[in-house]
């Protein structure tokens, strides 16, 4: 442990674990990693951004955690392992968010739980945790989690903003009295499916400017 | 028995896992290239939730709701143990899912090769533990609902992710552009897929 003392706490590799994430390894669009409650939870900006924080709060004292105990940990139980320190992270997360924003812990309902399964925490366990020290792992998880949350803002965004003409519950479109003129809320922004679409887009936006993104096929 | 038929249907087209609630997409884009692994891990998908909705649904009845530890002991009838849900019900997934591995190594050597790569994916699959927490969140009446319920689920799973291969393999000869290659077209894809699933919407048996 004496070497920890002797790596300043900032340098320009921990910077890069941290903002790396956000564009060129963006944990969803270029990992694809931590789909499936990226989508379904995304009606609504309240929601998807405390689902940010808390798969952010999630990731990173996971990685931290793991990172301490990397070297005791054997390799044949490292799955069950990873998940026990998982679920009891989340349903801290879970009986906290019960306790102090109770209406969103309902509209979230089982994709709290479902961050025990979020690939992109076992997956940055696994791909980083496991052979890095705490501290980097730990920005490497709030990196990750920033990425993850980025995009389930951006989809949001749209979603609320075309599909019920709000931004966080406030009224935009109604205020700026656009109703007067004919203008309709696209209700399909609400449905399920669009969701996958709008994050369709946004790949496509980011690839068409990143070319070294673009897939064979 | 029109209700299990109800719930069956319900699960299979109308609550489908991929279209409805998005889970278990990781494995869905990334093992949905051709039709033949694909309808692999949709077995595996299946047969995992077979079991494992049930036993989940056992655990829920007997040891985690409030009042469920009465058979133990009359005192217990205010114990709520249900936050700990999470955490027993993916022990359960996980250990099941290496015994079911242990099982068919054993009696059908030949299933095994075709899951095996497979199975241990699966106790990281959103889907299962989703169909466990879903299954607590609607409070099924017995446990023969909860098996219907998972085996529903399994195969609206395992017909997503066939389709969705089925029609990777023929898009690889058309001309999509450049940047929503891979990814971006899968995306939309499985978006206007679930567009197409929506019409089930509303049917009640």
């Amino acid at each position: 442990m004496e070497n920890v003392e002797k790596e300043p706490l900032w340098t320009a590799k921990t910077k890069k674990l941290l903002t790396n994430p956000l564009g060129m390894e963006n944990p969803i669009t270029v990992q694809v990693l931590g789909i499936c409650s990226a989508l379904a939870v995304t009606v609504k900006m309240k929601p998807a951004i405390v689902m940010a924080i808390s798969v952010t709060v999630v990731v990173a004292l996971s990685n931290l955690i793991i990172a301490l105990m990397r070297k005791s940990i054997p390799g044949r139980i490292r799955i069950i392992v990873q998940l026990v320190v998982i679920a009891t992270l989340v349903i801290i997360v879970d009986q906290f968010l019960k306790a102090f924003a109770f209406d969103v812990s309902k509209q979230l309902s089982v994709f709290v739980g479902l961050i025990i399964t979020n690939c992109i925490i076992m997956g940055r366990l696994e791909a980083f945790a496991m052979a890095n020290k705490p501290w980097p792992s730990f920005l490497d998880g709030i990196g990750n989690g920033a990425g993850y949350g980025l995009i389930l803002i951006i989809v949001s965004f749209f979603r609320e903003f075309l599909g019920s003409g709000s931004i966080m519950g406030y009224p935009v479109m109604e205020k700026l009295g656009v109703y007067k003129f004919g203008y309709e809320d696209n209700g399909m922004m609400i449905l399920p499916p669009m969701a996958l679409i709008t994050l369709g887009l946004i790949i496509w936006v980011q690839r068409a400017r990143n070319k070294s993104l673009i897939e064979n096929k | 028995m029109e209700n299990l038929v109800n719930i069956f249907v319900k699960s299979i087209f109308i609550d489908n896992m991929i279209f409805a609630y998005f889970l278990g997409m990781c494995s869905y884009l990334a093992v949905s290239k051709t039709v033949k692994t694909s309808m692999g891990l949709g077995i595996a998908v299946t047969f995992v939730l077979v079991i494992t909705v049930p036993v989940n649904f056992l655990l829920e009845q007997y040891v985690l709701k409030k009042g469920a530890l009465v058979w133990l002991n009359e005192s217990f009838a205010t114990l709520d143990l249900s936050f700990l849900s999470f955490i027993m019900f993916i022990a359960v997934i996980a250990s099941i899912v290496q015994l079911v591995e242990m099982v068919i190594e054993k009696s059908s050597p030949a299933l095994y090769n075709s899951l095996g790569i497979f199975l241990p994916l699966i106790a990281v699959n959103c889907a299962i533990l989703g169909a466990s927490l879903f299954m607590q969140e609607r409070e099924y009446a017995n446990i023969a609902e909860a098996t219907v319920f998972g085996l529903g689920s399994g195969i609206g799973w395992l017909l997503a992710i066939v389709a969705l291969a089925a029609i990777r393999e023929k898009l690889r000869y058309s001309n999509v552009p450049a940047p929503l290659r891979g990814l971006g077209i899968t995306f939309i894809l499985t978006g206007l897929m679930g567009i197409a699933f929506m019409s089930f919407l509303g049917i009640t048996l």
